[in-house]
């Protein structure tokens, strides 16, 4: 591990004037993956700036009916939180299907969703990836990509987002706030992820030197009939081959609102839109949700291993959406 | 090492104030074993991967392993050594005992540890993946082999001693509730 200081930092001004002041700075929050990359020297940071002692751990609810969620927030405090389960059920059961309690006492909600991904060739120094080192070709292409994208990918790059939390907050419209030297901004999560181009380096949308300090979930009736649903190689503490956060609100026997978002599927949480149309406005059996998956796994370019992906989405899909609606109806 | 490079730091370790020298690239986990002497939290993948390194950090378990020492200045860290009170093991020691909670005994301290914030974690109400109805309305989930197996999925065994480490749990809890 290559040596590198380290400060805590005071307040919010100091935290970011110690990340403009060193372009090799990144914040600590949990550490759990960042002290991990660093170990086999995939980040090589020159000065860690821990947020501990920033005021960004509280959930609160908003003047609207949401909640805004702070960044150094844990995993589990998110997860346990009495507001998070009634509303966001979704949310929640992401969370606790993320990691072990061990690491979800550590990881916090910022570092979540600055996580890198897990695809075995960004964390091996020796092996060509472009998003590690950017030009050097991607191995997964024709390597190990039983895991890997079969939407939204590029010739450049195949890994997908490893963050269970991030598939349920795309799914109810999350938006992610942070702060600068030049002030507070704020990225809605469907812009926060950059889609895969030739530089998979660049993962979000975040400026220089930002730090986020939060997430803010606008009010969503439709997320207290919510479920997450996670397919994995173990029964438990294993990383998604396919994730499924869904909302249901059925009218008269018509859906009248739906949220549907794909996990480890692509390079960030898929909020499947065709998928939510579809469905919109029709009927809520079984043919109806089938028809939708396939509408939104029509643009799906699965890899020669990972074309599994695809009747797995698709049964997730069917699956869920059939639960939420036969409780919608008792 | 440089000046800028390593920092002072005070950890309170099963009670005790220890002031220490460490290079920021330390873990907690080797700051317990290499600087202070306690070997009985134990390196298993050292990435996160195993539990064998987990410790309570102010109450709540976390792995050494991947918590830099120089970040948990300040806080409180109970380790494997400091588990047993005036002599007594605690009831959850005494149950791995009881019922060979282990077979070569290198995942136990890990597994000792992590149980006994499964149990805090429980009697707070926090749910899990196991748990069917998230809601708090649903209330409480009773602590069955299920919810157990899910809230010790973080600490791996090789020898596979699972079947009686839930048990031992479970016997735990009814120890510790009684």
């Amino acid at each position: 591990m290559r040596e590198f200081r380290y400060e805590r930092a005071a307040d919010m001004a100091g935290a970011l004037t110690l990340l403009a002041a060193e372009p090799g700075a990144r914040p600590l929050g949990g550490g759990t993956n960042l002290v991990d990359l660093m170990k086999n020297g995939i980040e090589r940071p020159a000065l860690l700036v821990d947020l501990r002692d920033l005021p960004l751990g509280r959930i609160e609810p908003t003047a609207d009916g949401g909640l805004r969620i702070g960044a150094t927030v844990t995993n589990s405090d998110l997860a346990a939180h009495p507001d998070v389960r009634r509303r966001y059920p979704a949310l929640a059961q992401a969370v606790l299907a993320g990691a072990s309690g061990q690491l979800r006492n550590m990881a916090t909600v910022g570092g979540n969703l600055l996580q890198r991904t897990r695809c075995g060739y960004f964390t091996d120094a020796a092996a060509p990836c472009n998003k590690r080192s950017p030009g050097s070709g991607c191995a997964a292409l024709t390597g190990e990509h039983r895991n890997h994208a079969v939407l939204g990918a590029s010739p450049h790059c195949v890994a997908v987002h490893p963050s269970d939390m991030a598939v349920a907050l795309a799914a109810f419209d999350a938006v992610v706030v942070y702060e600068t030297l030049d002030g507070p901004g704020e990225l809605p999560l469907a812009e926060f992820y950059r889609p895969v181009d030739s530089n998979p380096q660049l993962e979000t949308a975040l400026p220089p030197g930002a730090l986020i300090t939060g997430v803010v979930l606008p009010p969503a009736p439709v997320a207290a009939a919510s479920r997450y649903r996670k397919v994995r190689e173990r029964a438990s503490y294993a990383f998604a081959i396919g994730s499924l956060a869904a909302a249901l609100d059925i009218r008269d026997g018509i859906v009248h609102d739906v949220r549907l978002a794909f996990g480890a599927v692509a390079s960030r949480p898929w909020r499947a839109r065709q998928a939510e149309r579809a469905l919109t406005g029709g009927p809520a059996d079984a043919a109806a949700f089938a028809a939708a998956a396939d509408a939104e796994l029509a643009a799906a370019r699965p890899l020669p291993h990972n074309g599994y992906k695809l009747p797995l989405m698709r049964n997730l899909a069917v699956s869920v959406l059939t639960e939420l609606a036969e409780e919608a109806a008792r | 090492m440089t000046a800028s490079t390593s920092s002072v730091i005070t950890l309170h370790v099963n009670g005790e104030p220890r002031t220490l020298t460490v290079d920021h690239r330390t873990t907690l986990l080797d700051a317990l074993r290499e600087h202070l002497g306690l070997t009985g939290t134990k390196k298993g993948c050292d990435h996160g991967q195993c539990g064998a390194c987990t410790v309570l950090l102010d109450g709540r378990r976390a792995v050494a392993c991947l918590q830099l020492a120089v970040a948990a200045e300040g806080r409180a860290v109970t380790t494997i050594e400091g588990v047993a009170e005036d002599g007594r093991l605690h009831p959850v020691q005494e149950a791995f005992l009881e019922l060979d909670g282990y077979q070569c005994g290198y995942c136990t301290p890990g597994q000792i540890c992590s149980a006994l914030a499964v149990l805090d974690e429980h009697a707070a109400g926090w749910p899990s993946a196991a748990t069917a109805d998230v809601r708090p309305e649903a209330g409480p989930p009773a602590l069955t082999d299920d919810e157990i197996r899910e809230r010790m999925s973080g600490n791996l065994c090789r020898c596979s001693a699972y079947p009686a480490i839930v048990r031992a749990v479970a016997q735990a809890a009814k120890a510790v509730s009684a």
